[in-house]
């Protein structure tokens, strides 16, 4: 009996079993440190940040300031400013310091006189915290509970600075305002719209390539990717080019005007397009041949089986296909900004109010309120994805179509119209980039491609483009790859991994601008050691990489899950360390992955606006922030000569990377049998 | 043809060049402008030959938006100096105590209404600008309209949706359109005017240029802009003509200041120098009118020769000191103008 409860006791004192962190485990468990602080330090800080900043509220404390006028009988008291508040025409404590976050004696007595009576002498004497503000004089602060005084000719040197208060009295101030609240129904409806035409066209034109037997199927595929390789901001000024009111097609708008919500809708149709046909065409090309096989034999119509083999096969892709365009045009800045004339958007809302207006609370307010439905969307697709189940079992024959002239020939139609169209936006603006004078003088000259005399920073600006293009590219695809890595084949640390994971995913729902406006709260504070990066060339790497994480992070996942747990197993029973496991299998495999995200990486920083717009500084102007720059300046045809520029570009990035792939498939040799 | 890719590919090699060449050898002065680009090149080149040693990074952007950089930058400002920005913004930025006094040499030389009350002068202009209409001859003779003449003719039925004009919040130009118009007629009739031409009006746009160079191209015929882009727009083949409202026309001052606590006031104060020397006055010639120094004003291409004699009277102070007020009271009226015209 003893001995058995001091067996008992024996068995729980002895150690647990547990695995021994190793080398391998202590460095990937470094790794993953520096990927997560990575993610933390440029995503997750810089967004909370924000919304902290977006509660904060500049006001006077008009009540800590007390004040004496001298009208020839002597230094007398009038009480503090919040006494005389209404009897100066001050506004509201709020009210104030959103006009200006200073206020001087002399515009508390414009005339220089109190109650009719000219001015001898102003004092006043300030007894608050430093969250209250602050007394100066002549540019220097003023000590709290000391009388400072100005002689009625020097009032302006008597300064009162805005102190900080903690409240919603932005957001308040947000809803109050309808010409700020109409953009979140104008935000929505252009989305909604966009979104239904969108992936109609997508799933017409995907339906063309993998279930017909049309004609020139390579060449759809390539024209369908050109948009990517733009500015969007590209289908703007194409759109004035073609539909405005010099435009070359403006008879097909029988008076109606480019400038506005449709205006929109058809530039954010362009650019959404080809996300969304990438999407549904994955999802039209796997589906099973025995479906449509059961289908013939049992006499479906052809009507019948697309509705219910060919649609319910692709609907998470067009669910997906429908959140993803949805996302991309309620964020979108560039193609509004050009062609959205006075229609407003939240995008465009939160462009003029930290560029235009410099009222950066306000800005931080409208990011919020634009994180509502991206952040939305992400979570519903996210679920709604999870649900799906493989289509493509282990006994699937996969689908070949089958020849059907009428409906080969229609889908042709449809392509090329669609196809035709999509090279008719990019064409227009290499025209308009071209001629001397639009629209009076088309001879052709390549005077527009010398960028001299115009904003933005010419060439200088590409060039920089270009050297954050390549930086991205190479940074980005080491960190994706690391980071994938980790959480795809680590060991052990589940948490740092699933949270790592979780942080991988947000940037998909972080609007580029809210992104670029966090990091300006964020790294442009002067107790942030990170203070550092902000106005280089460094930050607007980082934010780059960060705004395009995603979609690189699920392709690197894609990628190594093909690879068989096993080998790490037999790395790890060999002795080999991780490291060498990494360099000598796992990169080699991954290579045309990686090579396929640093293309990504490429395009995008050359084409990105949003994320950057905020951040650059006079040394790192950059050639798509610079055709906005010369758009808004009335420079367009230099901006039509950017633009296509950026297209050039990466049309010869995406030239290199199939060069590249190519080479590569003599490495990847032993991928046949 | 041959030669002249030839001679790109040099220009190309050359700003490759330039840029690896510029980063170190020189003192960097941060200048915010709001000048036209296009003049940016040709002011740095004639600065740095005078002061080598010293090179200028610029960073130009329209008033309203430099205005509002320096002053959110107010408590730690990134600029050195502050080169072309309308008097009536350095006016705000003056009483705000962030310009430094400075008497440039030559000052003496200077009319005194382009100077600031202060002494030593807080401010200095050296060239003053005017509001101008651009006017497409092609797009009014397709419309079968006459050229408007006065700020009165703006705002008759038949230039309904044909007119653009730069929105005061952002605009030097815009504001000083406003301000003007308020000063000449009046409060009351000054906003029942922009209440009339606001219904004609097609779009407000970010920039002061951007009226001209849409009226350049037709793409609205009718843009109120300045006499300097319409001159310029003009010299490239626009079918344009100026027009300068009989009425009078608001103007202001291109002005520049030292940022108060730069740690480069040396090279800032060498700046404002130039800013009003005799070398700078012979560029302004040739792109404005009006100048601080009238011993160098010549006669401008393409211009009116009587811009002169139609400026509006401009005060500087009370257009700052009521800057606020207008703006607050024009977003509100026509800010909001969210649903498109026509």
């Amino acid at each position: 009996m003893s001995d058995a409860v001091l067996g008992a006791a024996a068995i729980a004192r002895a150690p647990a079993i547990r695995a021994k962190v190793g080398r391998d485990d202590r460095l990937m468990l470094v790794f993953t440190l520096v990927i997560g602080l990575y993610l933390v330090v440029s995503l997750a800080l810089p967004i909370l940040f924000m919304l902290w900043k977006s509660t904060e509220v500049r006001a006077f404390a008009y009540s800590a300031v007390e004040m004496q006028v001298d009208t020839g009988q002597g230094p007398t008291s009038v009480g503090t400013l919040a006494d005389v508040a209404g009897k100066l025409g001050l506004l509201s404590d709020v009210d104030q310091a959103r006009r200006a976050n200073s206020l001087t004696a002399a515009q508390l007595f414009p005339k220089r006189a109190f109650d009719g009576a000219p001015l001898k002498s102003v004092r006043m004497r300030f007894s608050g915290g430093s969250a209250d503000g602050r007394l100066d004089l002549s540019g220097k602060p003023v000590e709290a509970g000391q009388w400072a005084e100005v002689p009625a000719q020097d009032l302006r040197r008597l300064v009162l600075r805005a102190g900080t208060q903690r409240s919603l009295a932005n957001y308040a101030a947000y809803f109050s305002n309808p010409a700020l609240t109409q953009s979140i129904a104008n935000s929505l409806a252009v989305s909604l719209i966009t979104t239904a035409i969108v992936v109609l066209l997508a799933f017409g034109f995907a339906y063309g390539l993998s279930r017909t037997m049309m004609p020139l199927k390579g060449l759809f595929r390539t024209i369908a990717m050109v948009p990517i390789l733009v500015p969007s901001l590209l289908a703007g000024i194409s759109l004035v080019y073609l539909f405005g009111n010099q435009g070359l097609l403006k008879d097909l708008m029988f008076g109606a005007r480019i400038y506005g919500a449709g205006g929109i809708v058809a530039g954010c149709v362009f650019f959404t397009f080809p996300h969304a046909f990438l999407i549904i065409s994955t999802a039209l090309a796997v589906s099973d041949a025995r479906l449509y096989e059961a289908a013939r034999v049992l006499r479906t119509t052809p009507r019948r089986t697309f509705f219910t083999v060919t649609l319910p096969g692709a609907r998470y892709g067009l669910i997906s296909a429908a959140f993803v365009v949805f996302t991309l045009t309620i964020t979108e800045f560039g193609v509004p900004k050009v062609v959205g004339g006075d229609f407003n958007m939240l995008a465009v809302d939160i462009y003029k109010q930290v560029v235009g207006q410099q009222n950066f609370a306000m800005g931080a307010v409208v990011s919020v309120i634009l994180l509502i439905p991206a952040v939305v969307a992400f979570f519903v697709d996210r679920t709604v994805t999870a649900r799906q189940v493989a289509l493509l079992t282990a006994r699937a024959v996969p689908y070949a179509p089958q020849p059907n002239r009428p409906l080969d020939w229609a889908a042709f139609a449809f392509c090329s119209v669609v196809a035709g169209l999509l090279l008719l936006v990019v064409g227009v603006s290499q025209f308009a980039a071209l001629v001397k004078f639009w629209p009076y003088d088309l001879s052709l000259s390549f005077q527009h491609y010398a960028f001299e005399g115009v904003d933005g920073g010419g060439w200088g600006s590409y060039f920089n483009s270009l050297q954050l293009a390549l930086y991205t590219a190479i940074i980005g695809t080491l960190v994706v790859l690391v980071g994938g890595y980790i959480v795809e084949k680590g060991r052990g640390f589940v948490a740092a991994r699933t949270g790592l994971h979780f942080l991988a995913m947000l940037p998909m729902a972080i609007p580029g601008l809210v992104l670029g406006l966090s990091y300006i709260f964020f790294f442009n504070d002067r107790s942030n050691p990170f203070n550092f990066l902000y106005g280089t060339m460094a930050i607007l790497v980082v934010s780059t990489i960060t705004h395009f994480y995603t979609v690189s992070h699920l392709t690197a996942l894609t990628a190594l899950k093909a690879m068989d747990r096993e080998f790490e197993a037999v790395a790890a029973s060999l002795k080999q360390p991780v490291t060498r496991m990494f360099t000598r299998v796992t990169l080699p495999v991954c290579l045309p992955t990686g090579l396929d995200i640093a293309a990504y990486y490429f395009v995008n920083a050359l084409t990105t606006v949003s994320a950057v717009v905020f951040l650059y500084a006079p040394t790192t102007t950059l050639a798509a922030v610079a055709a906005l720059n010369m758009d808004d300046a009335g420079q367009i045809q230099p901006a039509a000569a950017m633009c296509m520029l950026i297209f050039y570009t990466n049309l010869a990035a995406r030239g290199v990377h199939a060069v590249l792939t190519r080479v590569l498939a003599s490495t990847q040799a032993w991928r046949a049998r | 043809m041959r030669i002249g890719m030839i001679s790109r590919l040099g220009g190309l090699a050359a700003v490759v060049f330039s840029l690896l060449a510029s980063s170190a050898l020189a003192n960097d002065l941060t200048v915010y402008t709001a000048l036209e680009a296009d003049l940016l090149p040709i002011y740095k080149k004639s600065f740095e030959d005078r002061y080598p040693g010293v090179n200028i990074r610029w960073v130009r952007d329209s008033t309203g938006i430099i205005t509002a950089k320096l002053l959110a930058e107010k408590d730690n400002p990134q600029a050195d100096a502050v080169l072309g920005t309308a008097a009536t913004s350095l006016q705000l930025l003056d009483n705000e105590g962030m310009l430094e006094h400075y008497a440039p040499k030559g000052l003496d030389k200077i009319d005194p209404r382009f100077v600031s009350r202060d002494t030593p002068p807080t401010w200095v202009g050296a060239n003053a600008w005017a509001a101008a209409l651009c006017v497409n001859t092609v797009e009014m003779k397709k419309r079968n309209l006459a050229i408007p003449q006065t700020w009165a003719d703006l705002a008759r039925p038949e230039y309904k949706g044909l007119i653009v004009m730069p929105n005061p919040a952002s605009s030097g130009t815009g504001f000083l359109d406003v301000s003007s118009w308020l000063q000449m007629m009046g409060d009351e009739k000054g906003w029942a005017y922009m209440e009339a031409l606001h219904q004609n009006i097609a779009t407000y746009t970010h920039s002061g240029s951007k009226p001209c160079t849409l009226a350049a191209s037709g793409e609205y015929p009718i843009g109120i802009s300045f006499e300097f882009r319409a001159a310029r727009v003009m010299s490239q083949g626009a079918p344009v003509v100026v027009v300068v409202p009989s009425e009078g026309v608001g103007w202001d001052v291109e002005a520049s200041a030292i940022v108060k606590g730069t740690p480069n006031e040396d090279d800032a104060r060498k700046l404002i120098d130039w800013a009003v020397s005799d070398d700078a006055m012979k560029i302004y010639a040739k792109y404005y009118a009006i100048l601080g120094n009238a011993a160098f004003e010549e006669p401008i291409p393409n211009l009116p020769t009587d811009i002169k004699a139609k400026l509006s009277k401009n005060d500087f102070e009370w257009a700052a000191a009521h800057r606020a007020d207008i703006l607050d009271a024009w977003q509100k009226r026509f800010g909001a103008k969210s649903e498109a015209k026509n």
